[in-house]
């Protein structure tokens, strides 16, 4: 319960900082919405020429599309800040300070920053998603609402793993804020259900980079598509890569040579 | 007394000095040259497949082409200036360029055209790979080619220019993160990388032919597929030659005018 309540604060912290800057919040705003716009831009053309994309209706691409903007944001708001930040700590030796609080030492690390404005992208995309839904005729019952809450927190497990594992690498070597680049230039891929891509492509979008996990399964789960066995498959590798991360960190932290050596 | 051909010498070599640095760098860079363009090919693949073979005037191996040559093509004209000046001038570090007897452009079309012709070694058989994978189709006529080149190169021209001129907007407002975005959204569905433009309502069609977005990217990857008369060629020669122009004199304004503005910071 208590690294519950030390989450929070650590969050509270994060966003009482960026209040400062409100300006800021309209520039997200205007970020968001383009993107936004540009999601749809690109639906449209294609359902210009076709009415169904891999199986999918309109009404539930733009779904999917919510989804992603939703993990986007919450990537957005403390993940990808975090470790970048956990980044720059080791490689300027600064991650000191956090190793010697008496709390551990990877809860801190993972919600070291906290960039609030990033909560417009999750508003936005709920509010994509609620719009889909409502065309779509589905009503989202209890059960459902519920089984998208799991499949959102087991996608958002996996990339947060996956982001440690990768930052956790700056241990051995110093600069590696590139190979995040690999993920966000990944993701994109993932606007898309990854039902479409190829054989080949789709394994890698699901285990190399796991994109299907982030945003496909839970727009599945949304618009009544997820089977179970594939619900229990997230949950596994969720539940997997978060103790893999953990054992990963622990091992690098063995290696962290401090600010002075 | 050095000519500028000395200049660009050297420029050439401690650019390709720094950037051979980082050589992991530039790799991982090339991922976002080329996950888009697969992305959009398999969206459109999907979509032949499912109207019967083609969409338009294109079949499967005509999208595959495309996309290749759109992944190409878009890695060769593209530059990241409109970051970097964002960069250059909230941090103040313009000033030590601007106290270099050189204007600064040159140092940027150096860089540039270094990083691509490195890179390149690693995305020419990338492309080969993909072409291997999705069977592309085209029929290019011989003139079309050969007029390929050119027109490749004015298209790098043109967008340098233009994104040069733009970039400089930082002059005014540090605050262009956003306006960036609208240009690179607007990018993507005028200049053809999201669909080919044949394929986008004609209203859009119109605005990339008045814009310059049609002439820096859909005009070369038409031209090598072999979608285009010998006259439209002409046009586009004529479109892309007209735009050159207007660049060269939207850079000078823009930058007399901006350069008064600049209050570096700690000046």
């Amino acid at each position: 319960m208590s690294y519950l309540r030390l989450f929070w604060v650590l969050m509270r912290i994060g966003l009482l900082n960026e209040m400062a800057y409100r300006a800021n919040f309209y520039f997200q705003v205007l970020q968001s919405l383009l993107s936004l716009a540009t999601a749809l831009g690109s639906l449209a053309v294609v359902f210009a020429h076709t009415t169904s994309l891999g199986g999918w209706q309109p009404a539930e691409l733009v779904a999917l599309l919510g989804v992603y903007q939703v993990m986007s944001g919450l990537i957005g708001l403390v993940i990808q800040p975090s470790m970048e930040r956990l980044m720059e700590d080791v490689r300027r030796g600064t991650l000191d300070f956090t190793l010697t609080k008496p709390e551990d030492a990877q809860l801190l690390v993972s919600v070291g920053e906290v960039q609030m404005w990033k909560l417009v992208d999750v508003g936005i995309g709920l509010m994509v998603l609620g719009t889909a839904l409502v065309q779509l005729g589905i009503g989202l019952g209890l059960a459902q609402a519920l089984t998208f809450g799991v499949a959102l927190l087991a996608g958002a497990t996996i990339v947060y793993s996956f982001w440690l594992i990768l930052a956790a690498c700056s241990f051995w070597f110093v600069k590696v804020e590139n190979i995040l680049m690999i993920f966000q230039g990944v993701y994109e891929a993932g606007r898309w259900p990854v039902g479409m891509y190829p054989r080949w492509l789709r394994a890698a979008l699901t285990f190399v980079v796991p994109v299907a996990f982030a945003v496909t399964v839970p727009a599945e789960a949304v618009v009544g598509r997820l089977t179970w066995p594939v619900l229990g498959l997230a949950l596994g590798l969720a539940l997997g890569m978060l103790v893999g991360a953990r054992v990963f960190w622990k091992w690098g932290l063995r290696h962290y040579s401090g600010a002075s050596a | 007394m050095k000519g500028l051909g000395d200049i660009y010498a050297t420029l050439c070599r401690t650019a390709a000095a720094v950037q051979l640095q980082y050589r992991a760098e530039l790799l991982i860079w090339l991922i976002w040259a080329v996950v888009q363009p697969v992305v959009y090919l398999i969206v459109w693949l999907t979509v032949a497949k499912a109207q019967g073979g083609r969409v338009g005037g294109f079949t499967g191996g005509e999208f595959a082409a495309y996309y290749i040559a759109v992944m190409l093509v878009n890695h060769i004209t593209f530059t990241w200036v409109m970051h970097e000046f964002e960069y250059r001038i909230r941090s103040g570090s313009f000033s030590p360029l601007l106290l270099q007897p050189l204007h600064p452009i040159h140092r940027d079309l150096v860089e540039n055209v270094v990083y691509k012709a490195l890179t390149l070694t690693v995305l020419l058989p990338v492309a080969g790979l993909l072409g291997w994978f999705f069977e592309p189709q085209a029929h290019p006529q011989p003139w079309a080619v050969a007029a390929f080149v050119p027109a490749l190169v004015m298209a790098f021209a043109v967008r340098f220019l233009v994104e040069w001129a733009l970039a400089l907007s930082a002059f005014w407002t540090t605050r262009v993160g956003a306006c960036n975005q609208l240009y690179f959204a607007v990018l993507l569905f005028l200049s053809g990388r999201m669909a080919p433009l044949e394929l986008m309502p004609s209203w859009v069609q119109t605005l990339a032919s008045v814009l310059p977005f049609r002439w820096v990217l859909s005009f070369p990857v038409e031209l090598i597929l072999g979608r285009l008369t010998p006259e439209e060629a002409q046009a586009g020669f004529a479109a892309q030659g007209a735009w050159l122009a207007l660049g060269l004199g939207l850079v000078a304004l823009v930058w007399r005018r901006g350069l008064r503005q600049y209050g570096a910071v700690g000046a």
